[in-house]
């Protein structure tokens, strides 16, 4: 080794990498909030109410003046942009909770100005978030197993599309959610053998397989929609759906009882998959080799794992869980398949996928903030908020940007996704 | 590799041999296979035309009694379908005049144009490895820029044409622009960011549609802006009787640039080795972060190229928010199935657009739904995809594992 190359590697080990970007999206949040809460500031109280009319434990309404909460919450995310830029020029991370309460403080404050002069349901507000961010979830899930398992799984939008549609035509003919809830998996589970086949039998790009999935299943159940479900909309298209079902005990906490414990039984299924799904991934033999043959398949092949089987069975099971969220769309929101009803919202779950960086808790979390947004847009959009309606409606999406630009930004998802196993 | 060579040597023995290496090579050749799967694609189409027939139906009932009229039902379906397709694509010989009776070919070209252009975006953003699902966005962002352009301006013909065109490619590349930026500079990943830049685009433009003073039309509560003068529209290429415009024109000249671009210039040199494998061209000293954002310019602005076509062109009427009418989706089927390069994507565009104009004329005269046809396009992209599938299905002799893994390495490019 000659003196440069150790004076280099000296150099290197001293180096410092700061990262700007979370100071950077910070101070632009903060000087949206400076623009808008204070010198576009709304006069008139907000009245933020929390429990639902007839909730044994009421909590009282709380006016606040958005004036004031404008103030104070600038002065706050100042202080937390002064911070982080501190952390920054000392080479140091942000820590993740004064993210998050910079978020929060941001979205009270937001709330506050947007319904200013009226009253806002924050209750039922959180109950659509999660109801909202149902298939979202199931989709991120379904989107994680396959890629943690090594096959790209951009047909989120076909298994949920394809799930919704089975649903539907089940739950119709037997007038039983649940062997309607239960053929959405197939659905579901059918769409990703085809993923899985074309994939790892074939070895196909894997986001070709995706895409054209997706054009393919909304086609398929477009054309059966429209040559055969709308001739037999009584018999066949009008299913039984899942009716709100109440956890004893639990759904009288104030405000987390309603969001959390009044909901449909899709949702606590729900529960039940998130807590499945991290459980088994990161606490199990099962989702070990998973990982393995996600992460490193000849390493998983030396020790004895069949690195295809194991792929093709659990992309069909990450195919079974993205369509049992398409069941949300058909057993719990309307009782009618649609055209093209999922309506892009499994790409949305492949975002949350890669926004929770393939972790289901994560991903979990930032399905529950785009399903928040969408929530947001209703909420706001009922009562005169100011804001035209489109922006509102580009909130969600703009908030993503950022957030993938400024906090998240290069993620790595399991290092074999995308690759085909040729073994030899 | 050793295969390879094996099949080299044995043609060259003897005459029989040599015929038998240029049948391998027929059969072999990826043009077979993509003939292959646009037949098999057909028939599944097939399948689906005559499973939902009611003569098939009726027929069915008495199927062991008399079989021959069950065929026949399931013939007439497809045979009426298929025709009704091919009439209202390509000729149509039951019209009276030539001109009437080719005018169907025109309409395909038409549809084929944007379909083109907007592919032509998406498969160089696959050459250089990224996967631009940002179609709809930046159409519709270079749309609007247009027909802001196509109606607010007063200008001499010509110019005003060629700004117009101009400020649409300028749109959509900045839109696709701002995709390669954050990807450039922040690492985020383009297919979220592209998917939520759609979703942006389509709100802001259509909160501009409605608000007076942007892009709406003056004294209207319509969301739609008002007609592009007659400076600033693109001129029929054969006539008013024919829907082709010289958008089409623009297309062929766009797919020659990006032939240009990709295999003969330094910049799509650059391209495509980022796209093989970035941490190898970061090496080589190719600034992989400039790439993008140059790819994602060129997309973006190929696909707002698009946008301006449709109107300028074909919808010149007035701008919608519904302008890209699936076209940025249906891009990346397209640039899929022409395989990323310029001439294919021209190809496969064209067959897009002969399915657009076919399955409308389809459902008019034989109630079939539209939607035969994304099945039938979705199909032919999934087995053009995997030839020793399509080479499974019609006894053809298959290709080595040498062969699949040189295909392996080809589209490893795509979306890593």
């Amino acid at each position: 080794m000659t003196i440069d190359a150790i004076a280099v590697s000296e150099s290197l080990e001293k180096a410092t990498v700061r990262s700007w970007k979370t100071p950077i999206s910070f101070a632009i949040f903060t000087f949206l909030a400076f623009i808008v809460f204070v010198l576009f500031a709304r006069e008139d109280q907000t009245t933020f109410q929390l429990s639902p009319d007839n909730a044994a434990i009421k909590i009282p309404l709380i006016s606040i003046s958005p004036v004031l909460i404008g103030i104070i919450v600038t002065v706050l995310l100042s202080a937390a942009t002064v911070y982080a830029a501190l952390r920054a020029q000392a080479a140091r991370k942000t820590p993740l909770w004064i993210t998050a309460v910079f978020a929060f403080l941001f979205t009270l404050s937001f709330l506050a100005w947007a319904g200013s002069g009226s009253s806002l349901n924050i209750t039922q507000l959180l109950v659509s978030s999660v109801a909202l961010s149902t298939p979202l979830i199931f989709g991120s899930l379904g989107g994680i197993l396959s890629e943690r398992a090594g096959v790209v799984n951009v047909a989120i939008e076909g298994q949920l599309l394809a799930g919704a549609f089975l649903a539907a035509i089940v739950s119709s003919v037997t007038g039983s959610p649940w062997a309607g809830l239960f053929a959405a998996g197939v659905g579901g589970m059918l769409v990703s053998f085809i993923l899985a086949t074309f994939s790892i039998k074939y070895w196909v790009e894997q986001v070709i397989v995706g895409v054209v999935i997706n054009v393919l299943v909304l086609g398929l159940t477009s054309f059966l929609y429209t040559a055969v479900l709308v001739k037999n909309t009584d018999t066949l298209n009008t299913a039984a759906r899942f009716g709100r079902w109440k956890v004893p005990g639990l759904s009288e906490i104030p405000v987390i009882g309603p969001v959390l414990f009044n909901q449909t039984v899709i949702v606590y299924v729900m529960y039940l998959a998130v807590f499945g799904v991290w459980f088994g991934l990161f606490h199990t033999k099962w989702g070990l080799r998973l990982r393995a043959v996600g992460e490193h398949p000849q390493a998983a092949d030396t020790v004895g794992i069949d690195v295809n089987r194991t792929r093709f069975w659990n992309v069909a099971l990450a195919g079974a869980v993205a369509g049992a969220g398409g069941a949300y769309f058909t057993l719990d929101s309307v009782s009618h398949f649609g055209k093209d009803m999922t309506a892009g919202l499994g790409f949305i779950a492949l975002a949350a996928v890669i926004f929770g960086r393939w972790n289901p808790i994560r991903s979990t979390l930032a399905a529950l903030l785009f399903g928040f947004a969408m929530s947001l847009q209703f909420v706001l959009g009922a009562i005169s908020s100011g804001v035209p309606s489109e922006f509102l409606l580009m909130l969600p999406y703009v908030v993503t940007i950022f957030a993938v630009a400024g906090f998240v930004g290069h993620v790595r998802g399991p290092a074999a996704s995308g690759k085909p196993y040729v073994k030899g | 590799m050793s295969e390879d060579k094996d099949e080299a040597a044995t043609p060259t023995a003897t005459a029989e041999s040599r015929f038998k290496g240029v049948w391998y090579e027929i059969v072999r050749g990826s043009t077979l296979v993509s003939i292959l799967a646009v037949i098999a694609a057909l028939l599944i189409g097939a399948i689906l035309i005559a499973a939902i027939n009611p003569d098939v139906h009726r027929t069915a009932g008495y199927f062991f009694a008399r079989p021959q009229d069950f065929f026949a039902a399931v013939w007439d379906a497809v045979a009426n379908g298929y025709l009704a397709l091919f009439k209202s694509a390509f000729f149509n010989a039951d019209r009276d005049t030539f001109a009437a009776a080719i005018r169907p070919l025109t309409d395909t070209l038409t549809y084929a144009t944007p379909l083109i252009a907007a592919g032509l975006g998406v498969g160089l953003t696959f050459r250089v490895g990224l996967f631009n699902i940002g179609g709809r966005g930046q159409m519709i962002v270079g749309a609007a820029c247009a027909a802001w352009i196509g109606f607010s301006l007063d200008l001499p013909a010509g110019i005003h044409l060629i700004l117009a065109v101009c400020a649409g490619v300028i749109g959509g590349g900045l839109w696709g622009g701002v995709a390669g930026f954050l990807k450039a500079r922040t690492g985020a990943h383009e297919v979220i960011l592209t998917i939520m830049l759609n979703y942006v685009a389509f709100y802001l433009v259509s909160w501009m549609l409605r608000t007076q003073g942007l892009l709406q039309a003056p004294g209207s509560v319509n969301p739609k802006s008002p007609p592009m003068k007659e400076t600033a529209v693109l001129p029929s290429l054969f006539g008013s009787q024919f829907t082709l415009h010289w958008g089409f024109v623009l297309v062929i000249a766009a797919t020659v640039f990006v032939w240009w671009l990709i295999n003969r210039s330094a910049l799509g040199f650059e391209f495509r080795a980022v796209g093989f494998n970035p941490n190898a061209a970061q090496t080589a000293g190719i600034n992989v972060s400039r790439m993008y954002v140059y790819a994602m310019l060129i997309a973006g602005g190929l696909v707002g190229l698009a946008g301006a076509n449709q109107v300028l062109g074909t919808q010149s009427g007035g701008l919608t928010s519904g302008v890209d009418a699936g076209i940025g989706f249906d891009a990346i089927t397209v640039a899929l199935l022409g395989r990323s390069t310029p001439w294919g994507i021209f190809a496969a565009g064209i067959l897009f657009g002969a399915f657009k104009a076919g399955g409308f004329g389809m459902q008019a005269a034989e109630g079939i739904p539209v939607e035969i046809v994304t099945i039938v396009q979705s199909v032919i992209v999934l087995f053009i995809a995997a030839p020793p599938l399509v080479r499974a299905m019609f006894f053809l002799p298959g290709r080595q594992r040498a062969k699949k893994a040189e295909k392996l390495s080809a589209t490893e490019g795509v979306a890593s």
